[in-house]
């Protein structure tokens, strides 16, 4: 039988995680699976030890990550929160993505870091409620559906965030 | 990922980028997104009173296959009746602007903003038949 991420890691399956807890076990892991100390073993025992790495690396990166954990989480109750047949969102919030985004394509025209940042903060405080969303939706309220919808715009919103991020770096 | 000279031309060149008064009670719109990869896609649709498409904007924030699947549409769009629009599927779109298999969502957002954009005018004028 195969782990789980979230057994991997011995944690408990919720959008709420010890950050802390996931960084040891990750780490435990790693040195235990590290080929340094598979020099003298077995070509099975070695590529069994390469494969934990490799899983644990993969875990690791998807549990770190808010919007990818939720997607992860999502998957585990069987829903694909990206579906590709699925485009409908709540019009308000597809709304003020225009807007963001039309923000974004005027302030990097006129190369204005300023309102870039500005927006980027705004970007960065909305993701932290809709995480604060996420743990209502998944570890209070086991609401998958709003679980679901909050997990894509969190999407969304990391999406404007990289682009913002990108748009200042050029302009740096 | 290469483009197709299709998507490109659209890309380069988009036709019809733009709004339409929303507040005009012959304008439908159609706004829907794709977490997948971020793209938002807001198409209007301005509806004569025989039902034909008499004109069609779009604004589209996302990669060329998006851009390219909301222009091609806004061309096709004009002159139809809004039951012909609503017929129009993301097959179509996908392959007269060659899309590969990665690129098809592109097109299902298109279709997509397209029946949302015929439900809106619907609903809208429904509405007025209703209140007179």
């Amino acid at each position: 039988m195969s782990l789980n991420y979230y057994q991997l890691f011995y944690l408990q399956p919720l959008f709420n995680i010890a950050l802390k807890t996931l960084e040891t076990n990750y780490r435990q892991i790693q040195s235990e699976a590290h080929p340094d100390r598979f020099v003298t073993a077995t070509a099975t025992e070695k590529l069994a030890s390469m494969q934990l790495a490799t899983l644990a690396n993969e875990a690791y990166q998807t549990l770190k990550n808010p919007a990818s954990r939720a997607k992860y989480l999502l998957e585990l109750h069987g829903i694909n929160a990206i579906n590709e047949s699925n485009t409908s969102m709540p019009t308000d919030f597809l709304m003020q993505q225009m807007q963001w985004r039309e923000t974004l394509e005027d302030a990097s025209m006129a190369h204005d870091i300023s309102t870039l940042e500005a927006l980027l903060s705004e970007m960065q405080a909305e993701a932290k409620s809709l995480q604060a969303d996420l743990s209502l939706w998944f570890d209070e309220r086991k609401d998958y559906a709003n679980a679901c919808e909050t997990t894509r715009k969190l999407i969304f919103i990391d999406k404007v965030c990289a682009d913002i991020q990108q748009a200042i770096d050029l302009l740096d | 990922m290469a483009y197709s000279d299709k998507v490109l031309d659209h890309y380069e060149n988009p036709r019809n980028v733009g709004t339409l008064d929303k507040n005009d009670p012959n304008v439908g719109t159609g706004m829907v997104g794709a977490p997948a990869c971020g793209d938002v896609m807001k198409l209007m649709i301005k509806v004569n009173d025989d039902g034909i498409i008499e004109d069609a904007k779009f604004k589209t924030y996302g990669c060329g296959s998006a851009i390219a699947s909301s222009s091609l549409v806004t061309e096709w769009l004009k002159g139809k009746t809004i039951d012909e629009a609503y017929a129009i599927k993301n097959s179509a779109i996908a392959e007269e602007l060659a899309l590969p298999p990665v690129k098809i969502h592109c097109s299902v957002l298109a279709e997509d903003a397209i029946k949302a954009a015929v439900a809106d005018i619907k609903a809208k004028k429904q509405l007025l038949v209703d209140s007179e």
